[in-house]
């Protein structure tokens, strides 16, 4: 290092600079903190959608992104209007969110917890987005929402199945309507036990995520609960493409069921590539090798093809719901005509969930009569509504979980078309998937305190 | 002043006055108008900038030095941002500790890892460090998850002890009490300005990072490290042993590393194990080369380059496209989106990725010799090249 000559001056001058430097966070920190973040001012509310664009669960992504644009639309008062018409609460009427008409940002999250905060970040900092919505992976909604939660906006979480986004994550400015993990295991293990038998040895391959790791605990339990076995457990990386040199020890394990914890195109992949190992041509232990995927969608059952065939599997929704299940799921049949009537082919449950959130959150501004998330979260927290296409709804005040029926699916064995893929087995009531606030699979979280924010 | 000679000093103050008024800077269009789109002026993108800015000044002082292509600095990132959080989620709340505890620790792996991998140069050393990135990938990844928490990322929850906290402190990051995340906005007519406490944290440790190099650069460490990079053998014959100038070099630049790991971590409390993927090694390799590898200024005009087409250019949506076109006939606006779409929103790789073939092409000093060219032809004086940051030389 070069010699260090010390002047008066310039020990005077740096000192000067450093201390400005210093002084400079505390004369901002000093900003008046006055209402809420981002208080909507002018005649227009931005709301903020982030959902995958590229990775794993683009598709997913992708159809959420249709759904919030025709909220949005059925909002301002355009198009058919939508769920709108059914329903229960009658608190919007059509002219955006109290009068403002209500605009959007969209981000892609990469399905990465970085990219989907940095991309939350710059709706909230830099177009103002009051509310913050989607999200087709549970690492990333437990990321934004922690992100929501501290920057003082509500989160309205989309496709997110893990136990932990209403579980040890939970926070007070989140909300989930979509179903979970535990909700898919209590109303699939009674249906594995007809179909299969209570004498089986489970296999798990598990996406290497929260979302993986407590489907895989809470099916294990619902499933030894009722006397299968549980020979493995392996943890898969989420950006996999090739699932080969998971199957191939599959095959000697012992195991006559394999379940598959995977989502979107992992799911697509991993079961492609069991297919073509054979498995399902099986027999072990004298009984027919069974492949099960506990959580999946429309869209996926398209991306697998031929490989859905009798296939077992879980859904929040599904479009035909109303059409074979009755009334009590008012709703379904408005929704999927406007979407049809938009992009040509009925929505995924992806799209429902996203397009039911933006409702519910709109409909909360409008019964809470502010923006304040603070009073919004009063608003949703412990409200029962119906219409929405999922029946009786309950967003439970204790964890911001939504409570409702869940669907029993199984691929269909001759679909008359591409949007018929999926069949409904049948579908389980609420009481029998809710369970309590306390249970160990969510415990070690709090809500915490509503942030309003700056 | 500060040690330097005038023009490292006109250079350090006019880096200074453009971090400081960073946010009038970026902010050049009027809130409400259609091009407030490309506006940059917003608290988390400004504190990518500058975070950013260190690790590429970090890496420069390997890269552009000695020449040793490093392919595996996001390790040193992403062990910054862990050990950042989990200071938070054991200690305080308070930065300090987590920032200082991310240097070290970066600093401790990059002496374990350089002390290997300069064993090798050339292309050897470059696939060893992308190994070794590769592996503290895989580790944070999967095998440790009871640390990192995995693909989820690593959050601090209401539950952690934070021992030196009491029940009244601060819940955020903050600077003795100074939230990372306050802010206050300055409306002048149109124009909004957000001057955030988060972002002058880091530009003021940005500027420090900065002048640290600059002294780096002149001094007689700097200069065996440019001899390493113009004839390793010849120094090694005349008796020198270049491993300890080597390995310095590349501890410096890891404890940068991971001080930007650090302080990213500081302005949002989360590490994620993408952080440590080769995609991230290679972006700062990008920055680096697209400002100019060698140059004092060039990586940080790099990093500013490639974090603005992330998250400017992948926001721009098919309806923003359509706002823009709607003065056209219906069908040549649904031409131009159509052309258009590839290159923005999920496109914007694409978009870099044409900028950064034209500029290594046609630039191969980087932004900063573009910049020289612009001087000359406007000073009009005969090409010589005697800029500050001294000869700019292709990569290795």
């Amino acid at each position: 290092m070069s010699k260090m000559n010390l002047t008066r001056r310039g020990v005077l001058q740096t000192g000067a600079v450093a201390g400005a430097g210093l002084a400079l966070p505390t004369y901002l920190s000093a900003a008046a903190h006055s209402g809420f973040t981002n208080a909507p001012t002018g005649d227009t509310v931005t709301l903020g959608f982030n959902v995958p664009q590229t990775g794993p669960y683009a598709d997913e992504g992708a159809d959420e992104l249709r759904a919030f644009e025709l909220a949005v639309e059925h909002l301002n008062g355009g198009g058919d209007g939508g769920m709108l018409n059914t329903f229960s609460s009658k608190a919007l009427e059509g002219n955006g969110i109290m009068g403002k008409k209500v605009q959007y940002v969209t981000g892609d999250t990469q399905t990465k917890s970085d990219a989907a905060r940095a991309s939350a970040k710059s709706m909230i900092e830099k177009d103002g987005a009051i509310m913050i919505s989607g999200g087709s992976s549970s690492g990333v909604a437990v990321a934004v929402q922690g992100l929501c939660q501290e920057a003082g906006v509500i989160f309205m979480a989309g496709l997110t199945h893990s136990n932990d986004t209403t579980g040890k994550d939970k926070k007070a400015n989140g909300f989930r309507h979509f179903f979970n993990a535990y909700m898919s295991a209590a109303a699939l293990a009674p249906v594995l036990k007809n179909l299969y038998g209570d004498d089986r040895a489970a296999y798990h391959l598990t996406a290497d995520y929260t979302w993986g790791w407590t489907q895989q605990e809470s099916i294990q339990a619902a499933t030894e609960a009722m006397g299968w076995s549980t020979i493995n457990d392996v943890r898969t990386p989420l950006a996999a493409t090739d699932f080969s040199s998971y199957i191939a020890p599959v095959l000697n394990s012992g195991a006559d069921v394999l379940v598959l914890n995977h989502y979107g195109g992992n799911m697509v992949n991993s079961l492609t590539n069991a297919v073509q190992f054979g498995l399902r041509d099986k027999q072990v232990n004298g009984k027919n090798f069974e492949i099960v995927v506990p959580l999946y969608s429309e869209l996926m059952a398209k991306g697998a093809g031929q490989n859905i065939k009798g296939i077992v599997g879980s859904q929040n929704w599904d479009w035909k719901l109303e059409n074979q299940m009755g009334d009590r799921y008012a709703g379904t049949n408005a929704f999927v005509q406007s979407f049809g009537t938009k992009y040509g082919f009925p929505p995924s449950q992806a799209a429902q969930t996203c397009y039911a959130q933006t409702l519910l959150y709109a409909d909360a501004v409008a019964r809470a009569g502010s923006f304040n998330p603070c009073a919004v979260g009063e608003a949703l927290a412990g409200f029962e509504f119906d219409g929405l296409g999922n029946g009786p709804t309950l967003y439970r005040a204790d964890d911001h979980q939504c409570f409702k029926d869940v669907l029993v699916v199984r691929g269909a064995e001759d679909p008359s078309d591409e949007f018929n893929l999926v069949e409904i087995v049948e579908v389980t009531p609420a009481e029998q998937v809710t369970y309590d606030p306390e249970h160990p699979m969510f415990a070690g979280g709090a809500l915490g305190e509503c942030n309003p924010g700056a | 002043m500060f040690g330097l000679n005038t023009k490292d000093t006109t250079l350090l103050l006019i880096v200074a006055m453009l971090t400081m008024f960073a946010p009038f800077i970026l902010n050049p269009f009027p809130a409400d108008s259609a091009m407030a789109q490309f506006n940059a002026g917003y608290p988390d993108l400004m504190q990518r900038f500058v975070i950013f800015g260190i690790f590429a000044i970090g890496f420069n002082i390997l890269f552009g030095l000695t020449g040793y292509l490093s392919f595996g600095h996001a390790a040193f990132l992403g062990v910054g941002s862990y050990s950042a959080v989990w200071m938070m989620k054991l200690l305080t709340m308070n930065v300090i500790p987590a920032i200082a505890l991310s240097v070290i620790v970066a600093g401790l792996f990059s002496v374990v890892i350089g002390y290997v991998s300069l064993r090798r140069s050339g292309i050897y050393f470059s696939i060893l460090t992308l190994a070794f990135a590769q592996m503290s990938f895989n580790l944070a990844y999967s095998v440790l998850t009871p640390i990192t928490n995995g693909e989820t990322g690593l959050q601090i929850s209401l539950s952690d002890p934070r021992i030196l906290d009491g029940a009244g402190a601060a819940r955020y990051p903050n600077l003795f009490g100074a939230e990372m995340n306050d802010a206050t906005t300055l409306f002048l007519g149109g124009w909004s300005f957000t001057f955030s406490v988060g972002y002058y944290v880091c530009a003021v440790i940005m500027l420090l990072c900065f002048y640290l190099s600059v002294r780096i650069f002149r001094s007689p460490f700097g200069m065996m490290l440019r001899a390493v990079k113009s004839n390793q053998q010849r120094m090694n014959y005349t008796g020198l042993n270049t491993k300890p100038y080597t390995l310095a070099a590349f501890v410096i630049s890891g404890m940068y590393a991971g001080l930007a790991g650090g302080l990213l971590a500081a302005m949002d409390p989360l590490a994620g194990a993408e952080r440590m993927q080769w995609t991230a090694s290679g972006e700062v390799v990008l920055m680096t080369i697209l400002g100019g590898a060698g140059t004092l200024i060039g990586p940080v005009l790099g990093a500013g380059f490639i974090k603005y087409f992330e998250n400017i250019f992948s926001k721009i949506n098919d309806s923003v496209l359509h706002s823009w076109f709607s003065f056209m006939p219906d069908g040549i606006e649904d031409l131009m989106v159509t052309l258009v779409h590839p290159f923005v929103g999920k496109g914007w790789s694409l978009t870099l990725g044409i900028m950064f073939m034209l500029v290594v092409t046609f630039l191969p000093g980087g932004l900063v010799e573009g910049g020289q060219r612009i001087g000359r032809l406007l000073r009009r004086k005969p090409a010589k090249d005697d800029s500050a940051s001294g000869k700019t030389e292709p990569a290795e």
